[in-house]
């Protein structure tokens, strides 16, 4: 896993949360966000992240930057280990690493000017002097295609799609290499969508950003991402390259959740996959490989025995006893 | 131009502009009613003893025949005093473990709030009653007392806010910035827990004048011949059916400033509602 | 045949701090019997508002329908009073949310929900309407209903809830279902899910439905006809197949180009610029204008409402041929 070229890899990643019982503090169980997770994201692509509530798709994130701490496993990022940073290290982390949330609404203090959010990441650093920090704010606001004379105003002057725009320029303030960005266009109409996606874009080619896209909306994905990994109750059940996913998706899961996204096409009648039963919760995961319970093609040793990510073909990983 | 909007909004509201009112004639007669009063409130005046409401004296005079008018405008220093300290004392600690609680969470919560818990479990006279007790009665004291007595209510009111602010996603981004805890403290979520806290403190002024009155009432308070007004309203207790203006008075003027700071304070709450506020 | 629904231009207002907000401005729409009509637009442009126009929802006394009218066969639901209404909401007509836990009463099981629809309108006896309402549970796709009818909304999960608004819905066999987003907050694998139901049901008992909704590729699976709003108006209308495949308002042309397509062409995506006005400053003449790619003066000056192909009407003074 660890190439050359790979910015940030992870190996048998865990999160787990407790629940606890309602009054009595006592664990009623154990929430597994995200179950021994392995990737590389190499320096300068999207890495697209996919699934569906509860798969852990979002913790999987935090937990790679290391805003919560792992259960188990191991994160590294240029080559070193994560969780060992220091608080200096890490400090220093934090300006390398960024996030773009999901909803822009909450996103920002209300009560402070935009110039001022997105200037703080320069103030908590200690980067350049008053006026340096200023002309930066002014020309990040330009870069995300606001106009710098509104600096002064507050966030609820701004539509959604601005505010994300805001959330962008606050996340690039530091020259960050890797951003990660989880959901950052499913809060937005779907005319502004196009714009967030297509300003990602820009700047990823611009700044020669690497990101981590994390959404439910796999078309989306499909035209940002070059690599994407679908997950499934914690674990990745496929990964492979975006051409190759989409053209024939091999995992039983994949393909069922491709055929259930809805189609702008009127005339394609399509078989479509539909699965029966319910995202499972990930406090109670069924045995064995996690999707069997809705899986058409299930088979005994489905139920009995994990399926571990297997290389099928270059690039392209499934977790699959059928494959 | 968004600190502005309150303040418009504030203004439409036709109770909190009354309130706004009552307030400041209350201000503008501690400021300079004194200079205006047509006797001196303390000396006694054995010959105008019990008088009612006349051209000479308007609220008539108490017992002692001091003219109640004047003892009315200087106890409008002491009642808007009595206001400002108390709420300081409660504000300030108050606020302080209020914000620590609610932010570190964990065995420091548990701690402060099981403390302020116990103060909380006194009924608020009888705290005030015994923290005078022990320091003595006088005024200054009665203001620590109704100060004390109120700590926990600004506590709980802060952790509240706090608690529900922690999860914001705008709070935590300042944690993945790299942003330390004392800065989310003083930059974030302390501006953002204001509104709650401005607001209870506008109310929380009535509330102590009532307190420090009912423990002047009680004999607790100022010392005479202070001219407080709940200790005026006790003396006129006994002449109530004699000489009903010796109680009428400073009761009506103790309603006036509880009511103007209520009004103002209910006014300010929906002002500073951000999801009230005009498109 | 008459329709189920028609609405003719509709207009609904709201009292708001900033002034008078004209949300809907001049609808017309048309349901058949049996049929699925998708009403279609971003945040604003009034569609969630007719919704609630129909059945006498809108919050008072902000919201008031200051004209039109709203047949409901034939009977104008405007003109009604609040018994009448009572009367067909939830009975003839019925609606669905598009949060199914904040519909659903936290405080009762689900059974007792629908079965309280049941006996209300159905004038049902308990017995009937338990037996009834472990019949639509079963209808809804929910396994094991007898066990669920015991069950707290919070005990179960978003595509459940929004199967118990379904039956809730269903349990009155009403002419019409009107859908407003119903699948926006559920996982993809259930919308599907959910999706096919509602098709299927159509089919059984011959429901109609009006299906409010941002998502083009829902309204592609299962409406027929399709009516696009902006900004409180309608900008176009026409059968499913003939708007996706020729467009002719600009912004209905914006949005598909905007769209990203599983298996669509690699380069940037067309967003449409600028963003949606607010009802309280809009613009003069069409709304859209500042935002449109082939603006020109006469657009400052409302367009017409006209038929450029047989069943396609748009309002536009240039629309896409």
């Amino acid at each position: 896993m660890t190439m050359p070229d790979t910015i940030l890899s992870a190996e048998q990643l865990t999160k787990h949360y407790p629940l606890r019982g309602a009054g009595f503090s006592r664990r009623t169980g154990i929430v597994r966000a995200v179950e021994e997770v392995s990737l590389g994201v190499r320096k300068g692509e999207v890495f697209g992240l996919v699934g569906e509530s509860g798969c852990g798709k979002s913790t999987l994130g935090r937990v790679l930057l290391r805003l919560e701490e792992p259960t188990a496993g191991k994160v590294f990022f240029a080559g070193g280990n994560l969780g060992e940073f220091g608080k200096v290290r890490l400090k220093q982390f934090r300006r390398e690493a960024q996030i773009i949330y999901q909803d822009p609404y909450s996103a920002l203090n209300p009560r402070k000017q935009i110039g001022h959010l997105i200037e703080e990441p320069l103030v908590i650093h200690r980067v350049g002097t008053s006026k340096e920090r200023r002309e930066r704010v002014a020309w990040l606001l330009k870069v995300v295609g606001l106009l710098p004379e509104q600096g002064p105003r507050y966030p609820h002057e701004f539509s959604g799609g601005q505010r994300q725009r805001i959330v962008i320029a606050r996340a690039l303030a530091l020259n960050p290499k890797l951003l990660l960005a989880d959901e950052p266009v499913s809060a937005l109409d779907v005319s502004i969508q196009a714009q967030i996606i297509n300003l990602l874009k820009e700047l990823q080619a611009e700044f020669h950003l690497t990101y981590i896209f994390i959404s439910h909306d796999l078309s989306v994905v499909e035209y940002i991402a070059d690599r994407v990994a679908v997950m499934y109750l914690g674990r990745i059940v496929e990964l492979g390259l975006k051409k190759e996913f989409y053209a024939a998706p091999v995992h039983p899961y994949s393909q069922a959740l491709l055929s259930a996204a809805p189609n702008p096409d009127p005339t394609a009648r399509r078989q479509r996959i539909i699965l029966t039963g319910d995202v499972p919760s990930p406090i109670n995961p069924p045995s064995g490989c996690p999707f069997h319970p809705r899986c058409r093609e299930r088979q005994n040793i489905c139920s009995e025995e994990l399926p571990l990510l297997k290389e099928l073909a270059p690039g392209h990983s499934v977790a699959c006893h059928l494959r | 131009m968004s600190k502005l909007d309150p303040m418009k909004d504030l203004l439409r509201n036709r109770s909190a502009t009354l309130g706004l009112a009552l307030i400041a004639l209350i201000v503008i007669v501690a400021l300079i009613g004194p200079a205006l009063a047509p006797y001196n409130p303390l000396i006694p005046s054995p010959l105008d003893r019990l008088k009612g409401p006349s051209f000479a004296h308007f609220f008539g005079t108490d017992s002692l025949g001091r003219d109640i008018l004047s003892r009315v405008i200087y106890g409008s220093r002491i009642s808007l005093a009595i206001g400002l300290i108390s709420v300081t004392i409660s504000l300030v600690p108050g606020t302080l473990l209020g914000l620590l609680a609610g932010y570190f969470g964990g065995k420091l919560d548990s701690l402060i709030m099981r403390l302020m818990d116990v103060l909380l479990a006194f009924p608020a006279i009888l705290l005030a009653i015994f923290i005078t007790a022990i320091l003595g009665p006088s005024l200054p004291h009665t203001m620590i007392a109704v100060g004390i007595v109120y700590i926990p209510h600004y506590a709980r009111i802060v952790r509240s806010s706090v608690l529900s602010l922690r999860e914001q996603l705008f709070i935590q981004a300042i944690g993945h910035l790299g942003g330390s805890h004392s800065r989310i403290i003083r930059g974030h979520i302390l501006p953002n827990s204001l509104p709650p806290i401005i607001v209870y403190a506008t109310l929380g002024m009535g509330m102590a004048v009532l307190q420090a009155a009912a423990l002047g009432f009680l004999g607790l308070g100022a010392q005479p011949p202070q001219p407080e007004w709940g200790a005026m309203l006790s003396e006129g207790r006994q002449y109530i059916q004699l000489a009903p203006h010796v109680a009428a008075f400073p009761g009506a003027a103790i309603l006036f400033l509880v009511l103007g700071f209520n009004l103002f304070g209910d006014g300010l709450r929906d002002a500073l509602d951000p999801s009230l506020r005009s498109l | 045949m008459e329709p189920v629904l028609e609405i003719k231009g509709l207009k609904t207002q709201f009292q708001s701090k900033g002034g008078l907000l004209t949300a809907v401005d001049g609808l017309d729409l048309s349901v058949g019997k049996g049929e699925t009509l998708g009403l279609v637009g971003e945040s604003g442009c009034g569609k969630s508002v007719t919704a609630l126009s129909i059945l006498q929802l809108l919050p008072k006394p902000a919201g008031r329908i200051a004209a039109g009218q709203i047949l409901f066969e034939g009977r104008d639901l405007v003109k009604m009073s609040a018994a009448e209404i009572r009367r067909i909401r939830g009975n003839e007509i019925s609606m669905i949310f598009q949060e199914p836990m904040t519909c659903l009463n936290p405080v009762y099981t689900v059974g007792f929900q629908i079965q309280e629809v049941l006996r209300k309108h159905r004038q049902m006896s308990k017995r009937e309407a338990v037996s009834e309402t472990v019949s639509m549970l079963g209808l809804v796709g929910i396994p094991e209903p007898a066990a669920r009818i015991d069950d707290y909304p919070h005990q179960l999960s978003g595509g459940m809830r929004q199967r118990i608004m379904i039956a809730m819905a269903l349990s009155c066999h009403p002419k019409i279902m009107i859908a407003d987003e119903p699948t926006t907050a559920l996982d993809v694998t259930i919308q599907a899910q959910i999706l096919d139901l509602i098709g299927r049901l159509k089919e059984e008992i011959g429901m109609s439905v009006l299906l409010i909704t941002h998502d083009l590729g829902v309204v592609a699976e299962i409406c027929r006809q399709v009516v696009v709003m902006y900004a409180g108006k309608m900008v176009e209308s026409a059968d499913v197949k003939e708007l996706f495949a020729a467009p002719a308002h600009p912004y209905t042309v914006g949005l598909f180009k905007s769209l990203p397509k599983i298996g669509g062409k690699e380069g940037a995506l067309s967003p449409i610029p600028g963003v949606v006005p607010s009802l309280l400053h809009l613009p003069a003449g069409c709304a859209f204008h500042d935002r449109c790619f082939k603006s020109k003066p006469k657009c400052a000056e409302e367009p017409l409402w006209r038929e450029i192909r047989p069943g396609h009407k748009v309002r536009c003074w240039e629309p896409e041929l």
